[in-house]
């Protein structure tokens, strides 16, 4: 029964199976110690704690380290440790959990929610909540917690960052330099382009477009338009509204990506908007890799129908096209774009806080409210 | 103006090279077999020199020339060129500000961003199939809301300034005198106070003597393990070996450079440090729209001084 399809590092793989994700929290990780652990129960009041479940290995546990995430009034029931299929081990260790913790790649729907029936909150690691069926959730009475607006900011900076890349040529003439050409073969080929002036079009103009927004109008010169669920009040959103992406995209010379994946926005980024972004046009994805029609985009990049993008997500993580891994005019990130020590510091502060809420029957820090 | 003979000192830009043709009669001194005799052959005919910043005018070259009335150079950088030896020969010197403050600028932060949040390295895990096989574990930083020092307060530092603080960046400066227009951002007499207030130290001035290593050990080990320096003015600004070891031994924790104390070569060693240092083949005002607008301020330059009318961009 594949009730639970994940993105793992290695490959989609039903969970449950021997997943081959070690924990590497005991080793030392990118960022070296940090003041604030939590001071670690005995046994005995462990045994005690209520359990948070966890179906898969959190990568901000890998980036991070699994001790900050710790606390002395709960503690965590690992799935992927088991060689149990996930339904016989949800059975038989899980029927009482009434929290799981998520991130971006645990696909959770009819089937795990099924067999976890005293589960009242769902904590994601990630700020989109496309991989959680909402509507049974909503059904369920069971409440979430994303990691709200933490994230912003760095991605934000990541688009711009991946922007600036694709025009400037800036991985590319890296990767130039360092194999020795810049001595034996000359100046690096122009064919970098300006920003100034520039077009912008901001898919979603959420918390992420904005500061987008802000970055590349004021600082850099660039003119900004967007397209959004909704027209934002003019008074305190300065930029031209376009109904329609592909008309955003025919007045754009580039587009960026940072709105949720829901099923409005599943391919907007199609066939037609990327004619009309058209052949010297770019794009950047933050957002989630659905939003865009990736085999179209592929074949559109190969050809030469737009001139570049930069790719923070992709449909199917962490597989990306091969032909991707040959274009000099892409730069590619693996799903990135909050892993800073910034945000992962937040981000710890904040799952602890919303679980530490929950068991104490206090509201959640960053609670998920419909609109 | 088809009889003026203006010397073109390299292979610049096609584009320029056209221009000046259409207009000028345009010696090429690298086609020459025997450079001295070539210069010795024309040295009578020879009224302008176009050059770039990293050749410049040297003094051999001024001497070759009596008959020199300007040199136009396709730079803003003037470090090559002796502008008090010129003033006193009476000879013209202009170069292209302005029109690659924003491309500078933009590379500037673009070198900032690849560095602290590790985007040549990311992308090449990914090329490299290694997404597929694990985690991401590279730890990288925020750049919004950092601290950030320039040193020099120009148009270019200006502009970096003006884009750091869309990030919500704080600016703070060191320049020859403090600019009372630039309030808001922190002035710092030393540039090691500077160094140890930044996490990101971004280098923007000129090449003078007083500039020349102004980025030494002391300023490296202010700025410290986690900093980040990034250099988009002339390599000779920073103590490149100095530079270079204090990446190797953790002392500094990052470096975006566009410029080094010899181009083309580069350190060995800046290649092998990977991912904490993202390199760049002097590529500020390396993009189309900017060439060409410095190669048309280059030939209008010239066309002002030979039509007796006032330069566009004179420096001397």
């Amino acid at each position: 029964m594949g009730l639970l399809m994940v993105k793992t590092a290695n490959q989609s793989v039903p969970a449950g199976s021997q997943i081959a994700l070690l924990s590497l929290s005991h080793l030392s990780h990118p960022y070296g110690s940090f003041d604030h652990m939590a001071s670690p129960a005995t046994a005995a009041e462990e045994e005690n704690l209520p359990q948070v479940l966890l179906l898969l290995h959190p990568a901000a546990f890998t980036i991070f380290g699994e001790e900050h995430f710790t606390s002395a009034k709960f503690r965590f029931l690992k799935a992927y440790e088991s060689s149990l299929p996930l339904d016989e081990f949800l059975a038989a260790n899980a029927r009482s959990v009434r929290a799981l913790l998520v991130s971006a790649a645990t696909v959770v729907g009819a089937g795990i929610l099924d067999l976890l029936p005293e589960l009242r909150v769902i904590v994601t690691t990630s700020a989109g909540l496309d991989q959680l069926d909402l509507a049974e959730c909503r059904r369920r009475g069971i409440r979430i917690a994303s990691a709200g607006d933490i994230y912003s900011a760095d991605v934000a900076d990541c688009a711009v960052g991946l922007l600036i890349d694709v025009l400037r040529k800036i991985s590319a003439s890296n990767r130039y330099v360092k194999n020795g050409f810049w001595a034996s073969k000359g100046d690096y080929p122009l064919g970098s382009k300006q920003l100034r002036g520039k077009r912008i079009g901001i898919v979603g103009l959420g918390r992420i477009g904005l500061q987008v927004a802000k970055r590349l109008q004021q600082g850099f010169g660039c003119t900004v338009s967007y397209n959004s669920r909704k027209k934002k009040n003019p008074d305190q959103v300065p930029y031209p509204f376009y109904q329609d992406v592909r008309e955003l995209a025919a007045n754009s010379d580039a587009l960026i990506l940072c709105c949720g994946l829901t099923e409005q926005t599943r391919h907007a980024v199609d066939k037609e908007v990327l004619a009309a972004l058209g052949k010297a046009g770019v794009i950047v994805n933050v957002a989630r890799g659905a939003v865009v029609d990736e085999k179209e985009m592929v074949r559109c990049l190969v050809e030469g129908e737009i001139a570049g993008a930069g790719l923070d997500v992709f449909e199917d993580e962490p597989v990306v096209p091969k032909e991707l891994l040959e274009l000099d005019n892409v730069v590619l990130s693996p799903h990135s774009a909050v892993l800073t020590r910034e945000s992962m510091m937040e981000l710890a502060r904040l799952v602890v806080g919303n679980l530490e809420a929950f068991f104490s029957n206090e509201p959640l820090l960053s609670e998920y409210e419909d609109d | 103006m088809e009889s003026i003979a203006v010397l073109m000192t390299k292979p610049i830009y096609s584009y320029l090279q056209a221009e000046l043709e259409k207009r000028f009669k345009v010696l090429k001194l690298w086609e020459a077999q025997d450079g001295s005799r070539f210069l010795e052959d024309h040295n009578q005919i020879i009224r302008a020199v176009v050059s770039d910043g990293g050749t410049g005018l040297s003094p051999e070259l001024m001497a070759a020339l009596p008959k020199l009335e300007i040199v136009s150079s396709f730079s803003v950088g003037m470090d090559k060129i002796d502008l008090g030896k010129c003033k006193e020969k009476g000879i013209r010197v202009s170069n292209t500000p302005d029109v690659l403050t924003d491309d500078v600028a933009d590379l500037a932060i673009g070198l900032t961003l690849a560095v602290l949040r590790k985007l040549p390295a990311s992308d090449r895990y990914v090329r490299s199939g290694m997404w597929k096989k694990g985690e991401f574990k590279l730890g990288t930083k925020q750049f919004s809301g950092k601290s950030v020092g320039i040193v020099g307060l120009g148009r270019i530092g200006q502009a970096i300034a003006t884009r750091a603080e869309g990030f919500g960046c704080k600016i703070s400066y060191h320049s020859r005198t403090p600019k009372p227009e630039s309030s808001n951002y922190t002035y710092y007499p030393s540039v090691v106070d500077l160094a140890a207030h930044s996490d990101i130290l971004v280098v923007a001035c000129a090449l003078t003597n007083e500039t020349r290593h102004i980025i030494n050990r002391e300023v490296i080990d202010a700025l410290g393990p986690r900093g980040v320096l990034v250099n988009i003015a002339r390599g000779a600004t920073v103590d490149e070996p100095e530079l270079v070891s204090a990446l190797v031994e953790g002392r500094l924790g990052g470096a975006g450079l566009d410029v080094f104390e010899n181009e083309p070569n580069v350190p060995e060693q800046l290649i092998e440090l990977d991912e904490k240092v993202v390199l760049a083949p002097h590529a500020g005002s390396g993009t189309e729209e900017t060439r060409k607008g410095m190669a048309d301020l280059v030939v209008g330059n010239l066309v002002a001084h030979f039509e007796g009318k006032e330069l566009l961009t004179p420096v001397v």
